[in-house]
């Protein structure tokens, strides 16, 4: 059987209406000890940046099971962050690499399932890199702006 | 049915300023199972706090919501609130609608949603958490300093003086680190042995220190308050006991070495103490050179030892100790520049010489008695090259980091150069100056005024001609090739960390930076506390550091220590994992993600069925467990959940953000 292009996901199509005041959710997954005390010290600085990203503290990184990215995917946020200490400075010694290899396989994953990879980033983010908060911030929302809304397995009815 | 409280703190105009505080009041009216909502000026003052209990007690409340700042500002502050309420400490969950929100948003409409949005979250959260309570963990009374230098020292008799027992370990024969080798310091020229031994000698003395030296750390397993540690006291072959001190085997002893603690410019002999004012007072024998260990011949010092103190036979001996806390005091070591400066001779010269070397040829105590000769030839030097940032500042060959004291024991050197040498003239190579501390750039000042001549850049190569070294260097500032001919070269090379601070970080989950240095908990906040709860940082272990710096942290740590020691027992962290005992099915995997060692497998008989059954099931140690829920996410049974931040809590704030 032959895929014709042109047909389209019938949901996006009934979607457009919505789409024009759409307004990108991004989930941020951020560890306690770096990401978050890094966007307080975006906040301290009174940096400015979208409001689109919504942090979800965790005590590390190495907490975020893979399920919980699948399930914010389901439940339709457009774009989901995981941010944490860089490797070798995580607060639990060892947590952050095993995040860094578990979801260096869950990004491709990702694509595999048909969600585009932009829509998942990993970041590490120090206490002291306020202005990387921001960028990552900036870079998240431009790129989720970019793609639209994700209807990809998306639960009916919402 | 739970009984959310929201309370949106104004935090003055902090919040209000740019969020509609009463929109998002409004809004959490209708989130479920929200039974009141109020707004408070400043929830964190004595009012605010006020008003809440009030309110939990008015309306009943079992969980309470507090949009307001950061958790990481005053979580603490709220648990203790409740703490003095009906409601458990940790019914609460913190919506951080200032730094995330009022503070970063400019537009009030886009900050009000947002702070909804949050606040949302965080009543899904609080919906699904449960009372927890900490469990009490004791604590051992005895500290273990590791490393004898004077920050260990200065640590180990803060404790001590406390009335609390200190295990002192030092991997040298003696206590004393590098400060005791120095000759002077900056700024005030103090003798440097004058103040140091001293501190050892109170050390030696003390009733409630146990000096082990000759011994390393081999092993560590435990938790704050309860560390058992292994430590490995190698062989002296000297019996501390009957050994009076006397001397008279290091006399007689035929078997000549060099010495490391001289640098090389003198030798010591096998049954030695490094220096005359060694503490414990007592030598040992250094088997690798000893005659009678290795070719079972010469026993001078036996036969001559009155006390019958000598003992060929003896062994290495494994101690193992509890001890409540622990203080990493390993000190510093100076790079290895023969490897990394060809261009300086490699090691090749023999005046071309570390600053710890010329510290020896300028101390009273010293090789020669403080008389600053070359070490080829034993001539004086007339003039002289000084090279800062050897291996520091450096990213390519040695290190990118400053080294801190390399500029001020500079100019001291160039100080005392020109104050011993008549006519002398001292060179000094520098990239910058940097003389921060109290009396340091008057000091700076006062070289300059002896007549040390500073030359701005870096010395490219020296090479030998006659008896003498000529540096080739640039003058950034006139922009100009120097070539400098000196008698003597002295390079004030980087600091690095002692490698056996990687092995005793790694023993008690410390971490170390790229560099090797200790990593502390907070670099502002936390400066001597470290990431594993009882385990502190002293002296140049945690990063280059001068002695008044190594000692205010050595204090700052054994304050930490005596302040543990003062109470009767520790408060745990309840926010630890729990197992699930009907999923697990005993794999082991989160055995080897625990970076703690706090989860083991035990076989279990259970009675399953009405049949009796063995299974292995994941068992967490309470005390070790620091909350960090990497196991949970390995766990493919979903047996194991962290408290605090169960699966179901974070899967509800998910859903709440997504409503």
């Amino acid at each position: 059987m032959s895929v014709d292009s042109t047909v389209q996901d019938p949901k996006q199509d009934t979607a457009t209406a919505e789409d024009a005041k759409w307004k990108p959710k991004i989930l941020a997954f951020t560890c306690n000890w770096c990401t978050y005390a890094g966007a307080d010290l975006a906040g301290l600085n009174r940096m400015k940046y979208p409001a689109d990203v919504r942090l979800l503290r965790v005590p590390c990184s190495g907490r975020v099971n893979p399920q919980f990215v699948l399930h914010a995917f389901l439940k339709g946020c457009d774009g989901v962050l995981v941010c944490g200490c860089h490797p070798g400075d995580c607060h639990y010694a060892t947590g952050n690499y095993f995040t860094r290899r578990r979801m260096l396989l869950y990004r491709r994953f990702l694509e595999y399932f048909g969600i585009e990879p932009e829509r998942f980033m990993v970041k590490w983010i120090s206490g002291s890199e306020a202005g990387k908060f921001r960028d990552t911030v900036i870079e998240a929302s431009e790129a989720v702006n970019k793609l639209g809304p994700n209807y990809k397995y998306r639960e009916e009815g919402r | 049915m739970s009984r959310i409280g929201v309370f949106i703190c104004h935090c003055g105009t902090n919040i209000a300023g740019t969020v509609n505080v009463s929109e998002v009041a409004e809004a959490a009216k209708s989130l479920p199972h929200v039974v009141h909502v109020e707004e408070n000026k400043y929830a964190c003052s004595d009012p605010g706090q006020n008003a809440i209990k009030q309110a939990i007690e008015e309306h009943n409340l079992d969980r309470i919501v507090i949009g307001s700042c950061s958790p990481r500002m005053h979580e603490e502050t709220f648990r203790k609130m409740l703490s003095e309420t009906s409601v458990n400490p940790y019914m609460l969950e913190i919506a951080n609608i200032r730094e995330q929100c009022s503070w970063v948003h400019k537009e009030k409409e886009v900050g009000t949603e947002k702070s909804i949005d949050l606040v949302r979250m965080s009543a899904a959260k609080v919906d699904r958490n449960v009372p927890l309570y900490s469990g009490e963990i004791p604590i051992t009374k005895r500290a273990l300093v590791i490393g004898g230098g004077i920050a260990g020292i200065q640590a180990a008799l803060d404790i001590a003086d406390a009335g609390f027992p200190v295990t002192l370990v030092e991997k040298e024969p003696s206590i004393g680190g590098k400060m005791v080798m120095l000759d002077k310091t900056f700024p005030t020229m103090d003798c440097s042995a004058c103040i140091c031994a001293p501190k050892m000698n109170e050390a030696g003395a003390h009733p409630n220190i146990e000096i082990m030296n000759l011994s390393e750390v081999e092993d560590a397993t435990g938790y704050i308050g309860n560390f058992s540690v292994t430590i490995r006291q190698k062989a002296k072959y000297i019996d501390y006991d009957k050994c009076n001190g006397c001397g008279l085997c290091e006399q007689k002893c035929p078997s000549k070495v060099v010495s490391e603690f001289e640098r090389g410019l003198a030798q010591r002999r096998a049954v030695y103490k490094p220096f005359p004012q060694a503490v414990p007072s007592k030598p040992i024998i250094d088997a690798a050179n000893c005659r009678k260990i290795n070719e079972d011949r010469c026993g001078v010092c036996h036969k001559l030892c009155g006390a019958d103190a000598i003992n060929y036979e003896d062994k290495d001996e494994l101690i193992t100790q509890e001890y409540g806390a622990v203080i990493i005091a390993t000190g510093y070591e100076l790079i290895d520049w023969t490897k990394l400066y060809g261009e300086y001779g490699a090691g090749a010269y023999p005046d071309v010489i570390d600053g710890l070397t010329f510290e020896r040829l300028i101390n009273a105590s010293g090789p020669t008695e403080g008389k600053i000769v070359r070490p080829s030839d034993g001539k004086e030097p007339k003039s002289c090259v000084m090279i800062k940032c050897v291996g520091s500042r450096d990213p390519h060959k040695g290190k990118a980091y400053c080294s801190r004291a390399c500029c001020m024991y500079g100019a001291k050197h160039a100080h005392q150069f020109l104050e011993k040498i008549e006519d002398g003239e001292c060179y000094v190579f520098y990239m910058d100056v940097r003389a921060a501390g109290k009396g340091y750039d008057e000091f700076y000042m006062n070289t300059l005024e002896d007549g040390a001549v500073y030359v701005r850049g870096r010395i490219s190569h020296i090479y030998p001609e006659g008896s003498q070294y000529v540096c080739v260097g640039e003058d950034t500032l006139s922009k100009k090739l120097v070539t400098v001919s000196a008698d003597m070269v002295v390079l004030d090379t980087a600091m690095v960390a002692q490698e056996s601070a990687d092995t005793i970080g790694r023993l008690f989950g410390v971490t170390r930076n790229l560099d090797g240095w200790l990593t502390e908990a907070h670099p502002k906040l936390r400066p001597v506390e470290t990431n594993t709860a009882g385990v502190y940082l002293a002296g140049a272990a945690q990063g280059p550091k001068d002695i008044p710096d190594s000692v205010a942290q050595a204090s700052a740590a054994a304050a930490k220590v005596i302040g543990m020691f003062c109470k009767d027992s520790l408060e745990s962290n309840p926010m630890i994992c729990t197992v699930n005992e009907i999923n697990c099915r005993g794999c082991g995997d989160c055995v080897d993600v625990c970076p703690y060692g706090a989860i083991s497998t035990q076989s279990v008989d259970r009675r399953e069925n009405s049949v009796w059954v063995t299974r292995t099931l994941a068992f967490i140690n309470a005390g070790l467990c620091q909350g960090c829920g990497a196991c949970t996410a390995s766990c493919k049974a979903s047996a194991l959940d962290l408290l605090g931040f169960t699966n179901e809590q974070i899967l509800q704030e998910v859903d709440a953000l997504c409503l």
